[in-house]
């Protein structure tokens, strides 16, 4: 993580030089993100003030400033509060949902605002100067393959869903895209809502239904955690494999300590809100031109990469 | 609405388990299981009942503490909040103390729970009682507030309990006493000490008369204030016990520890045949609801005709045939 952070230090300090030259005053970045509700917006919240730290303390002639707000409606007046007092020179918006969120955003962005939007997006795609997401049909299809190799192609497998949304749809999507014309077989799926004690009750439940399970692929960490003490619990030894998604830092933790159930783990980083703000930054400073869209992979971590994914301070 | 509580003659209050209010939900119960048989023959498989039974103990047991509120005229939104709030407190306690006391720290992690979790239960009675709020309103506002501490303490992310004292801690949720997991023993301690005290002594005789009428109760001299905040803080102590058991299932507690867990309390108390409105609480019939309520979730699982999409609908439909089955039984 030393050696990453060094290298975007170097590349930043590079811009810095070149941005002098043209910055004036104070630029404000503002970042309004949800707050932190559960396991994975804890990870945004943290990687975004991080950012801001590192951003503020390496520009002096930058200003960025985390605002989370509890709901969508918060984040509407949290919108108006940021761009009241002062001009807003980019906006980091991760979106609470995207219908409620596109008419504020795109007031703001009429006030002459460098837009930066990630994860979620909102529904004019041209409001945004710069998109920068995460690939859930990746993180379906990534695990997929892992398994089709792990396994030999075939076995039988149960799969637990998060809460009805497209984030869980692409998942589910890319998983059953890749697993087709295989001989793995979901026996069931069902939701758990991305919540550890029901997966752990789900989990219990499979168990019992089903004498032979020879993988288990739980969409995201938090139900991992609860999938994992259910098949402790239970004592069975036909279950091979057990993976999650999203990049917790106990699950990365197990990647590097070789665990033999869960050894890889596909990112859905929460840290991408970091690398959102600093492109933003970026552009603003040394004029690194970033409008487009990005979409990140979600290449497979293994004891080799894992700790680039690590972070140990992270409450997620 | 103290007409149909203030007929039931004064005789039956006096027995244990005679009415149909008392057996309606075993009866449903049975009826629940016959019908799992059928459809899936590993429904009453040891295993998955013992499995089952075990995880309703958290619900159960929070249940039997709402029994109280309820039969008093009262009613607590909080429980769920307060759960993880006090699942949190607990593990930073214990994780504190483990370098110094090491396993100590668990019993003492225990009294802490307790302790704090009768404090959340009087705050919220005497927000109630003293305050004189609708108790909806009262813990509505205690639950937000519980629900925003635990996001706050974990920074949004988990406590996870020290790996020191995960071990030994681990066999209050998995462990078992002659076969029976310990959580079904304990569930079965705290509704058999709050029947005691709802059916035999002077305070649940006063707990039923707050909830069927309270003036009538007022001028019987009976203390409206002290009885409905004891109430609460009984419920606050069962919370507490539920949240020790809770601990070492996962080891953690999150933001999303014990959401909507209010609502299944409200419903398992129900179903058990306590009226919400308040009078009589029925402390069996209450352990009865919870276990209902987890069954009906594992049978969805288990059978294979319920879409992925549908199962929260059939459960409804379940839980309210279950209530019909019991009114048409009387």
């Amino acid at each position: 993580m030393l050696k990453t952070k060094l290298i975007a230090a170097a590349a930043i300090g590079s811009l810095l030089i070149a941005g002098q030259a043209i910055a004036g005053d104070k630029r404000v970045v503002a970042v309004s993100i949800p707050a932190a509700d559960h396991g994975w917006t804890a990870g945004v919240v943290y990687h975004a003030q991080a950012a801001a730290k590192e951003i503020n303390a390496a520009f002096p002639g930058v200003e960025v400033i985390v605002k989370t707000s509890p709901s969508a409606t918060a984040q509407v007046s949290a919108l108006e509060d940021l761009s009241a007092g002062r001009k807003l020179d980019a906006l980091v918006i991760l979106p609470y949902s995207s219908e409620e969120l596109t008419t504020p955003v795109k007031a703001v962005k009429d006030a002459g605002t460098f837009i930066t939007v990630v994860d979620r997006g909102l529904s004019d795609a041209s409001i945004q100067d710069l998109y920068l997401a995460g690939d859930n049909i990746a993180v379906g299809r990534n695990t997929a393959k892992y398994m089709i190799d792990k396994l030999g192609g075939k076995g039988n497998l149960v799969v637990l869903r998060g809460i009805p949304t497209v984030i869980d749809d692409e998942r589910i999507k890319g998983f059953n895209d890749a697993i087709q014309g295989t001989e793995l077989k979901v026996l069931d799926i069902q939701y758990a809502n991305w919540n550890s004690d029901e997966a752990f009750k789900l989990m219990q439940d499979y168990l019992a239904k089903y004498p032979q399970i020879d993988a288990v692929w739980a969409n995201d960490d938090d139900m991992l955690l609860g999938v994992l003490e259910a098949v402790k619990e239970s004592g069975r030894k036909d279950i091979k494999l057990a993976l999650g998604g999203n990049g917790m830092k106990d699950i990365v933790k197990k990647v590097i300590d070789g665990d033999t159930m869960t050894p890889v783990e596909t990112p859905y980083p929460p840290a991408m809100i970091k690398t959102a703000i600093y492109m933003t930054v970026a552009n603003l400073i040394g004029q690194a031109p970033v409008r487009g869209t990005v979409k990140l992979d979600a290449p497979l971590i293994t004891q080799e990469n894992a700790q680039e994914y690590y972070f140990p301070d992270s409450p997620f | 609405m103290s007409a149909v509580v203030g007929s039931t003659p004064l005789r039956q209050e006096r027995e244990w388990n005679i009415g149909w209010a008392d057996v309606g939900p075993f009866l449903a119960l049975l009826a629940l299981l016959l019908i799992g048989f059928v459809i899936n023959p590993d429904f009453l498989s040891a295993t998955n009942l013992g499995n089952v039974i075990t995880r309703s103990a958290f619900i159960a047991i929070i249940a039997v503490g709402a029994t109280f509120v309820i039969s008093s005229g009262g009613l607590d939104l909080s429980v769920g909040s307060m759960a993880a709030f006090i699942t949190g407190i607990t593990i930073m306690f214990m994780n504190s103390m483990a370098p110094e006391w090491g396993l100590a720290a668990i019993p003492a992690g225990m009294v802490v729970a307790i302790v704090v979790g009768t404090a959340c239960g009087l705050m919220n009675g005497l927000i109630v009682t003293v305050g004189k709020i609708e108790p909806f309103i009262a813990t509505l506002g205690t639950m937000g507030i519980f629900r925003a501490l635990i996001t706050y303490m974990s920074d949004g992310g988990t406590i996870p309990i020290d790996r020191s004292l995960r071990e030994a801690y681990r066999p209050v949720y998995f462990g078992t006493v002659a076969g029976v997991p310990l959580p079904i023993l304990i569930s079965i301690a705290v509704a058999a000490v709050a029947s005691f005290a709802l059916y035999k002594m002077k305070y649940g005789r006063k707990c039923a008369a707050v909830g069927a009428n309270e003036d009538v109760a007022r001028y019987s001299g009976i203390s409206i204030i002290k009885t409905r905040t004891i109430a609460y803080a009984i419920q606050g102590a069962c919370v507490a016990i539920a949240a020790i058991c809770y601990v070492p299932r996962l080891g953690a507690a999150t933001p999303t520890t014990g959401v909507l867990w209010e609502l299944q309390v409200i419903t398992a108390v129900v179903i058990g045949g306590t009226a919400l409105r308040g009078g009589k609480g029925h402390v069996w019939g209450t352990v009865a609801g919870a276990v209902i309520l987890e069954l009906i979730a594992n049978l969805m699982v288990l059978s294979d005709f319920v879409s992925e999409y549908l199962v929260a609908g059939v459960q409804g439909v379940i839980i309210i045939i279950a209530m019909l089955i019991q009114r048409f039984s009387k």
